[in-house]
């Protein structure tokens, strides 16, 4: 194995005010905000939706519907890495027809996951509009799939990993990037 | 294929307490699917599964083939009758011919107990026991664990297992489960059907379902069979009821949360009185919810890719 090299690209503060802007941009490319959900795709980016939707909560004084969306079932490679012994929970708070849903994930890299996670959506409905929004876009598509708010652009390489780590689940917020070493996960 | 499992599901006897929650932990999402409006999701697109029922069945076939479409496999349903075997053809030969056909899975009823095995042994497709004769039923016990872990923590719970267990698969699954999960186990029936030596399995047994009642936290109500009367297992199935029956009057004396499961389908009136079936304590109907569930998880996991390409792959996964 290479030594690695570890960067803090995102501090606690930093992450607290990406996602206020994130919020912000969400919010400005929402044309009717009463329509809004917001999907966070397992695992943290179900904590991120949590979060904006705060942030929304605190400007526009609304609730914003929060959903789940967990893609295993969904994914292109089973085949290929094998079952995923333990499958997340989906659950979606509203009807989607008419709404404005929002695709919230940590990192966009290939885009596999959010492809996963538009055929499932089609599976509970049709909205009005579907937007993605990621805290970290990695670059290194695989699929025609581009975020539209995105929190920080990091450009890496294949062999890179970027950890997000979210206080909920890790104890801790940060976003870092792992330099070389062995082809991340 | 390999995955979490091996290649086959044969008997709970063969798995570990750690593939058995596996299973039950892989079930809890599948729950939610189809309470969908759209139930299905493509994890097996392009899986082709066999369903070979030698035996009569109605809620194991049912249960595996909605399990299968709502994973998006293509499944063909063959019943003895009506196919090649009543022409004599061998369970190998028919198995193999459908094997040359290029398909993934057999799910396999037989009346002969080692059948699964017997097969599994001989063909490259992962066969899922769906009930060999007296020896075992996997997805049943499997469903019966999940359900009592629906309600209380399976470890420590104690369960008693009343009526035919000479006979029954069902209990043979339930016992290695349940032992293997931590629960204490009796079993309560006519001496001529309870097996000879069951205690060596660390299983104790009651005479009278009243003492049974009053242990236990948890009864499982085997189906009694008529052929067994005519072959002079007990003198009349009215006699059975008078005594083994699991009845309201005898239920009275029972802890609150008593649970009742029944792997159906059920005789009325002969090993338990209707108003029980329908009754407070009865989880009879979520077990047939969840058999669905736990399908789905076990064709899941056996379904998985090859573990040598995992590690090649993460480079491709997504972060």
């Amino acid at each position: 194995m290479l030594p690695t090299e570890r960067q803090l690209l995102l501090d606690e503060g930093a992450i607290a005010r990406t996602l206020d802007r994130m919020a912000q941009d969400i919010l400005s490319q929402t044309p009717d905000p009463s329509r809004l959900v917001l999907i966070g795709v397992q695992r943290r980016g179900v904590e991120l939706a949590a979060r904006l939707a705060r942030v929304l909560a605190r400007t526009s004084g609304a609730e914003v519907p929060r959903g789940a969306l967990d893609i295993t079932l969904y994914r292109d490679d089973l085949e290929v890495v094998g079952p995923r012994p333990l499958v997340g929970e989906t659950h979606l708070p509203v009807a989607l027809e008419g709404h404005h849903a929002w695709i919230v994930d940590d990192v966009l890299f290939s885009g596999r996951t959010v492809r996963a996670a538009l055929d499932e959506l089609a599976d509970f409905g049709r909205p009005a509009r579907i937007g993605l929004a990621v805290l970290v876009d990695r670059g290194g598509r695989e699929l025609p799939i581009q975020a539209d708010v995105v929190g920080e652009r990091v450009p890496t390489s294949p062999g890179d990993r970027v950890d997000v780590f979210v206080r909920e689940l890790d104890g801790r917020d940060a976003v870092e990037v792992v330099r070389g070493g062995r082809a991340g996960s | 294929m390999s995955g979490a499992l091996g290649k086959d599901l044969l008997g709970l006897e063969y798995l570990t307490a750690d593939q058995i929650r596996r299973i039950l932990d892989t079930a809890e999402p599948f729950k939610e699917i189809s309470e969908r409006a759209i139930k299905k999701v493509p994890v097996l697109r392009g899986k082709t599964i066999v369903n070979l029922f030698f035996e009569a069945s109605t809620r194991t076939r049912i249960s595996f083939e909605f399990a299968e479409k709502r994973l998006s496999a293509d499944t063909v349903n063959v019943a003895a009758s009506g196919s090649s075997v009543t022409k004599g053809e061998t369970l190998v030969d028919t198995a193999r011919n459908l094997e040359a056909m290029r398909i993934d899975m057999v799910v396999m009823r037989h009346m002969s107990s080692g059948a699964a095995k017997f097969l599994a042994d001989r063909i490259e497709s992962s066969v899922i026991n769906a009930g060999d004769g007296k020896h075992e039923h996997p997805t049943q016990g499997l469903l019966d664990l999940l359900t009592i872990r629906d309600h209380r923590p399976i470890e420590g719970t104690k369960v008693c297992i009343v009526g035919d267990v000479l006979h029954s698969r069902v209990a043979r699954s339930n016992i290695w489960g349940l032992l293997k999960l931590g629960a204490e186990v009796a079993v309560c029936g006519p001496r001529s059907l309870l097996p000879l030596g069951i205690e060596e399995l660390g299983v104790c047994c009651f005479r009278r379902v009243e003492e049974a009642i009053e242990w236990a936290d948890v009864l499982n109500v085997l189906r009694l069979q008529l052929e067994r009367m005519e072959a002079g297992y007990i003198p009349s199935l009215r006699e059975y009821y008078r005594v083994f029956g699991v009845t309201v009057e005898r239920l009275e004396k029972a802890p609150r949360d008593l649970l009742i499961l029944h792997p159906g389908p059920m005789n009325r009136g002969v090993e338990i009185d209707s108003r029980v079936a329908d009754g407070p304590h009865s989880v009879i109907l979520g077990q047939v919810t969840n058999g669905v569930a736990v399908r789905m998880a076990v064709l899941y996991l056996l379904a998985g890719g090859n573990p040598d390409l995992a590690e090649a792959a993460k480079g491709g996964a997504d972060r």
